[in-house]
């Protein structure tokens, strides 16, 4: 392998990129486990000893890992069952089933996908998938039928824990915990959710079976801890074939983990949120930014992943817009500041946009009824910006009387409009305005202080 | 049958002939038979005693199976009775017990009820028609025929145990009707004259040769068994029942009567077993030449040993060593000479001089027994002590021919099994179950047969006392047979256990024969054990195919490790799982739920309980206990037997399948929700016979709501039936559910037994923590003390208390790894484990956010302060988030970055929400207390 390495140690730069694509890829994407874990030490040990208690000695469990998203609780998991199984004595015996709140949306499915994944379907054909009753009994007669030292642990992993409670009755838990407290076939239900209420959403009876085992997953992290975060993350790993390569690559990342402005945007990140899967989507970002002429990141790759990473998605929408459709939305962005969020019809959208066209006849042209109709209904995707206000089914959007709510904060449209115009500018869009654009966002009077500056910043490229 | 029921005629029930005789104290006229006819048909069908009828029942394809022994009507002629012999059908017997048959039961297999409480008394109009029931030898196979309406009968059912059934007892009176002249509640007792196919009519025929046979016959009992009196027959066949077959030859000659009985039963299993050659091979199997010289001894020898100690005792005249002593020589001088049949006939005439001193010795035995038994009867309980032994013989014979085996497979576990006891015993006939395929067990048992022998001269009383219990071990099902045809014979005490009976009664006349009735009724009892205990064995290897309903987890390939040190063993014991010798603080609840159904069963009543108390207070596990402990009194007969049946209301999809679990529980049977209501409906609703008592839990039983209640309704309303005999338990967590979500209808007839668990004090719960830890030092005293308390005080949830004690020690082991720590649960690990379990994670949490999270939660109670609400929009407390960002020096997010950090925050609950897709205007409000959030946010 030295060898292979000495005789390899001057891989051609674009094969080196490549490979760096696909270790730090599977790093952020494909979530690997890390081979310990951080932070979280006591929570692994604790489900560890439990998990290992059902395994080995056949005792039954119930848990719940409660966390944030992106807190790692899942990862926490797969840990805990990737160290668990390298027992041979857990390995042998555990039988695994995974359920999802999502995927199993009620208990009939549940059961269906339990009875699957023990593997029981094929004891009695298909008769199993008969009545949803039938397959509750037969479970739980199966799981009746084990006792503790005989029949091998099962271990239920329940993601999304808190979606099972809403199932009618609790049925599944119920059962699921009344088996974990009863001598019968010894089973550990380990629960992930993310919200920390869930207790309160079990019935009392439920709640009373089961262990009321918490282990939370509330990251304490500090930002010199999510900056080394960020470095591991991005480092190479020793064993990489280049390692000149790798060594140049590692002291990159390391400068430009120290780099100021870096600095900056990972601490707007951390202050946002402090998920790490945020930060793979930022990490991931930059790093399809590296390629053979650029094989390495840079600070300014970090700031514009960054910047799309902060992006507003409704701002962004509103760059697509027609002239009219733009006109439009600003007319019922004034109708929301004047009526102070009162919804309107689009009779009075319709007025607005005349007032304007009064005020400025010569930069556009004066639609009918119809074609604003018409506009607003294509603008339907767009009811980001504005809904029913008595959410009247499609066909009745049509009817002018209709009420409508406008939903963008006056704050964002204020700056909106600004960047639309000078986006507009930029791309030499406003022919039907071709005089003085600025007369167009002066025409509005803006409550928002925000805009003044902006506005004015706009001002001298007119 | 289907013809009958489907068509719902109205049948019109007659009575033919005049009465026979008339019962003055009753005013009832006794019949000999009835005629039913159809409206509208000119046929009629007569049922008269003696014959097996169907009597309609609640399932209209499986019609109750009875004979008839008595009809009788009142003057008027209104009412018509009748007074049958139940048989039950597969259906009928709870499915756990039918686990005891070994086999699969055949679909038209029936079985003679011994059980009691039922009564034997049904209206007449509720008889269907007459069917056609055979006896069929325990060995023999179930004829292939596709006659749905023929019943087969092999073995009877007392409600524990199968036993053999005499086909006596089935036949005697079966298809022909007793002639008017005999007396109705006893069966004719003569064989009728020529039954088509049924297995008795072997039986005059193989008397026949058996008087060929005999070189000196003994005129009275020649003549005995030649008169066709089948009560004597029966009785010696008790004696002789089965074919021998290591000393068939000198057992044909020990005396008439045994081999006219011999006789007629192979005669009978010739006739069962549809003439394979095998039989006939078998039957010569018995010539001497097969048999190892030793083996013919001991068995002379054990026969005469026993008889002699018999007579010994009985005549308690001489001292009881001497005798065996001296007799035990006469078999083995004999040995010696060639077995010559004359010189064992010779031998053999002592047991009937015997007999005739018994006679003598104890005149008054003959009227005890029966009054038209003489001399026949007194035989049976000595004879009984040889006969296990041959069928043994047999049962291990039959294993051994091949040609027999296909057609007894059903026979082969149960006589594998015999074998294996035989094997344990190692008793002396062994060498003749030995079979071909293990050589080495042959060997060993010939070496055991000389030691035994040597034995039998030596403590020949004792061993023999004991051998004789052994033998009767051995062959349960040949000792049930017996006493399932004595029962015969007390026949007129119905409903009793007239096997008890007449025990009871030989004890008392027998001069001095304490001893056999005492080994009889060990054998009585010990007869149970055998017959399980070869099906146990042979359960698991009988292929699993037609029973398929059950499967289960797959077992471990590893075993579980067992608890290594102090702190594991409480951790197993403290697990709620683990159940409890005892169940301390509740024994008053006990004592009345216990006292509640204990009286309901043995008056045969039915009623209805409440119990209510929050969870974690031991309601079921106190139900279960009561339900323990009725089980094992109805075990020991103290109260009659019941059936147990448990629901649960969580454990069904929905409230109409509790009617499918229940009669699934109660029959076995499968129906939809409607047709088991209907079912049960008709079973506890009709005057059904031969019914036993049920106990009936429903668990959460608010999750048996239904919007008409009717579920409820009904397992309320059953219990007050008259013959319903169905006591109902119900458990619910409210104290006033009956009130709040019942019907009046329904909460009446819930009535007012309640009763109501209530939360644990803390006393109790260190009571239950201490008597489950029973001695296994693990914990602190003021730590045990904490933690009940606390959960005292919170809920009284024994299961609350039970988890944080075992986290308790889980946190403690961690600990002890470093040396400091003893080995007890302290307070610290007992404190630790409660803030773990009780403490919520909301502040945590909120310490833990995101920089932008916590502004956006302190903007939120700005808003809220200013506002003066508790909620606010998005739109709104963007704004103060804004604000409080310039405040900060951070540079202001956008609405779509603010919205995620609602989202994520609504995510934990920390903030609710309205649905995402309102945007701005998505109402936001705390759930957290502001004074929390504050908090949580100042420590920062």
């Amino acid at each position: 392998m030295s060898k292979r390495k000495g005789k390899d140690a001057h891989l051609p730069v674009g094969e080196c990129i490549t490979l760096v694509q696909q270790i730090l890829r599977e790093r952020l994407c494909h979530q690997q486990l890390p081979d310990k874990p951080d932070g979280i030490e006591a929570q692994h040990k604790h489900l560890l000893e439990l998990l290992k208690r059902t395994a080995v000695h056949g005792e039954s469990n119930s848990v719940l890992i409660v966390g944030p998203r992106g807190a790692g609780k899942t990862m926490l998991l797969k840990c805990v069952l990737r160290d668990l199984l390298e027992e041979k004595e857990a390995q042998k015996n555990l039988l695994q089933v995974h359920l999802n709140g999502l995927l199993q949306t009620d208990d009939r499915i549940a059961l269906k996908e339990i009875t699957r994944q023990l593997h029981l379907e094929n004891v009695v054909g298909d008769k199993v998938f008969g009545s949803f009753a039938e397959n509750l009994a037969f479970l739980l007669e199966a799981l009746k039928k084990g006792d503790r030292s005989s029949s091998r642990p099962v271990l239920f992993v329940l993601d999304e824990f808190d979606l099972f409670a809403h199932h009618k009755n609790q049925t599944l838990l119920y059962n699921l915990f009344d088996v974990s407290q009863s001598a019968q076939a010894p089973i550990a239900v380990v629960g992930v959710t993310c919200r920390l209420d869930v207790l309160e959403l079990l019935e009392k009876r439920v709640k009373s079976r089961f262990s009321h085992r918490q282990i939370h997953l509330l990251s304490n992290l500090t930002f010199t801890e999510y900056l080394e975060r960020v470095q591991t993350q991005l480092c190479l790993p020793d064993d990489f074939p280049d390692s000149k390569f790798a060594q140049d690559w590692n002291d990159s990342i390391q400068t430009l983990c120290e780099d100021k402005s870096v600095e900056e945007v990972l601490q707007r990140h951390f202050n946002s949120s402090k998920d790490f899967r945020s930060m793979h989507m930022l990490l991931m970002l930059c790093l399809s930014r590296v390629s053979v002429a650029k094989p390495a990141i840079k600070p300014a790759d970090l700031l514009e992943a960054s910047r799309l990473c902060f992006a507003d998605a409704k701002a962004n929408m509103l760059h697509g817009l027609s002239i009219l459709e733009l006109c439009l939305i600003i007319a019922m962005k004034h109708l929301n500041d004047v009526y102070e969020g009162e919804p309107f019809n689009l009779q009075m959208v319709h007025n607005e946009f005349k007032k304007f066209l009064q005020r400025k006849s010569n930069s556009m042209y004066n639609f009918d009824q119809p074609v604003i109709m018409k506009v607003c209904i294509n603008m339907k995707p767009l009811s980001k910006f504005f809904l029913p206000f008595n959410s009247f089914p499609a066909t009745r959007f049509l009817e002018s009387n209709t009420l409508y709510c406008f939903r963008c904060s006056s704050a964002m449209i204020g700056r909106i409009t600004v960047n639309i115009y000078i986006f507009c500018m930029k791309t030499d869009k406003f022919n039907i305005f071709p005089s003085k654009p600025i007369t167009y966002t002066s025409c509005f009077s803006s409550p928002s202080g925000l805009r003044a500056p902006a506005a004015a910043g706009a001002d001298p490229t007119g | 049958m289907k013809y009958f029921t489907r068509l719902r005629v109205r049948r019109v029930y007659k009575w033919r002939g005049e009465p026979l005789s008339f019962n003055r104290k009753l005013k009832t006229c006794e019949y000999s038979s009835l005629s039913i006819s159809v409206e509208g048909l000119p046929r009629t069908t007569v049922i008269s005693t003696g014959q097996h009828i169907l009597i309609e029942g609640e399932d209209e394809d499986n019609p109750y199976v009875a004979r008839v022994i008595r009809l009788f009507g009142d003057e008027s002629g209104k009412q018509k009775k009748a007074v049958v012999q139940w048989f039950v059908r597969v259906s009928e017997v709870p499915p756990s017990k039918l686990k005891l048959l070994g086999r699969e039961p055949h679909p038209q297999e029936i079985f003679y009820y011994q059980g009691r409480s039922c009564d034997d008394e049904v209206n007449a109009e509720s008889i269907l028609r007459p069917v056609q029931v055979r006896h069929l030898d325990g060995a023999a196979a179930f004829p292939d025929s596709d006659d749905k309406d023929t019943l087969y009968v092999k073995l009877s059912w007392d409600s524990k145990t199968f036993r053999v059934v005499d086909s006596a007892v089935v036949d005697s009176a079966s298809a022909e009707p007793a002639p008017a002249s005999s007396p109705p509640p006893r069966p004719k007792p003569s064989l009728p004259p020529s039954p088509p196919c049924s297995p008795p009519a072997a039986a005059p025929a193989s008397r026949g040769p058996s008087r060929r046979a005999l070189p000196t016959p003994d005129p009275a009992i020649l003549r005995k068994a030649s008169s066709g009196e089948v009560r004597y027959s029966r009785a010696t066949m008790s004696a002789g029942k089965v074919a021998t077959a290591a000393a068939a030859e000198a057992e044909s000659l020990h005396s008439a009567t045994k081999l006219s009985a011999s006789k007629c039963l192979s005669a009978k299993r010739r006739n069962a077993s549809a003439r394979t050659p095998g039989v006939r091979k078998k039957l010569e199997l018995s010539s001497p030449e097969k048999m190892t010289r030793e083996d013919i001894l001991s068995q002379l020898l054990d026969q005469e040993l026993e008889s002699d100690v018999a007579l010994a005792q009985r005549l308690s005249s001489s001292p009881p060593r001497a005798l065996p002593l001296t007799h035990s020589l006469t078999p083995l001088r004999k040995g010696s000479v060639c077995l010559k049949p004359s010189t064992v006939l010779l031998n053999k005439l002592s047991p009937s001089e015997t007999e005739s001193r018994d006679e003598s010795s104890s005149p008054q035995q003959g009227d005890v027994m029966e009054a038209e038994l003489p001399s026949g009867s007194v035989k049976t309980p000595r004879r009984r002590n040889a006969t296990p032994r041959r069928k043994s013989a047999t049962s291990g014979q039959q294993v051994t021919t091949p040609s027999r085996k296909k057609e007894s497979k059903t026979l082969r576990e149960p006589a594998l099994g015999v074998l294996a006891e035989v094997d344990n015993e190692s008793s002396p006939m062994l060498p003749a179950a030995a079979t071909p395929r293990s050589s080495k067990r042959k060997s060993a048992q010939l070496v055991s047969s000389r030691i035994r022998k040597q034995l039998n001269l030596l403590e020949s009383r004792q061993d023999l006392d004991s051998d004789r219990e052994d033998e009767d071990e051995f062959v349960p099902s040949k000792k049930e047979l017996q006493s399932s045809s004595e029962e015969e014979e007390e026949e007129a005490e119905a409903g009793l256990d007239s096997d008890d009976e007449v025990v009871m009664k030989k004890s008392r006349h027998a001069a001095a024969g304490s001893r056999t009735p005492r080994s009889k009724q060990k054998s009585r009892s010990s007869t149970r054990t055998p017959r399980k205990t070869p099906n146990k064995k042979v359960a698991p290897g009988t292929p699993r195919t037609p029973r398929h309903a059950t499967p289960s987890i797959p077992s471990r390939s590893l075993p579980a490790r067992q608890p290594a040190n102090v702190l594991e063993e409480a951790r197993t014991r403290l697990h709620v799982s683990s159940v409890p010798e005892s169940l301390p603080c509740r024994e008053q609840e006990f004592q009345d739920i216990y006292s509640f159904v204990e009286s309901k069963i043995i008056d045969g009543t039915g009623g209805c309980m409440y119990i209510s108390g929050v969870p974690g207070t031991g309601k079921t596990a106190t139900v279960h206990e009561v339900m323990r402990c009725l089980q094992h009194a109805a075990d020991v007969d103290e109260i009659p037997p019941f059936h147990f049946i448990e629901i649960n209301g969580m454990k069904m999809t929905d409230p109409h399948q509790a009617y499918v679990q229940i009669l699934q529980k109660l029959t076995g049977q499968k129906a939809t929700a409607d047709h088991a209501a209907a079912l049960l409906e008709k079973r506890f609703s009709n005057a059904a016979p031969r019914k036993e008592s049920t106990v009936l839990l429903v668990d959460e039983l608010d999750l048996l709501w239904t919007r008409k209640q009717n579920v409820m309704y009904n397992l309320f309303d059953w219990p007050t039936r008259r013959h319903a005999r169905l006591v109902v338990l119900t458990i619910a967590n409210t104290m006033d559910l009956p009130e709040r979500i019942m019907i009046n209808r329904v909460a009446s007839r819930l009535g007012l037994t309640r009763m109501s668990f209530q939360p644990y004090s803390f006393k109790q719960l260190q009571q239950i923590i201490t008597s489950r830890l029973n001695k296994v030092k693990a914990f602190e005293e003021d730590a045990l003390q904490l933690v009940s308390r606390k959960v005292a005080a919170l809920s009284g949830d024994a299961r609350r208390c039970l988890d944080i004690c075992r986290r308790a020690t889980e946190i403690c082991e961690h600990s002890s790894a470093d040396p400091s720590a003893t080995g007890l649960v302290g307070m610290s690990h007992v404190m630790e484990a409660l803030n773990e379990m009780f403490s919520s994670a909301y502040i945590t949490a909120i310490k833990c956010a995101s920089l932008q999270e916590q502004l956006f939660l302190r903007a939120v109670i700005a808003e809220f302060r200013r506002l003066g609400l508790e909620e606010a929009t998005f739109q709104q407390v963007f704004v103060q988030h804004q604000a409080l960002c310039r405040v900060e020096g951070l540079q202001p997010i956008s609405v779509s970055e603010g919205l995620a950090v609602c989202q994520r925050l609504g995510a934990c609950r920390l903030l609710l929400l309205e649905p995402s897709r309102l945007g701005v205007l998505q109402r936001i409000r705390l759930n957290v207390s502001q004074d929390d959030v504050l908090y949580a946010l100042k420590a920062d």
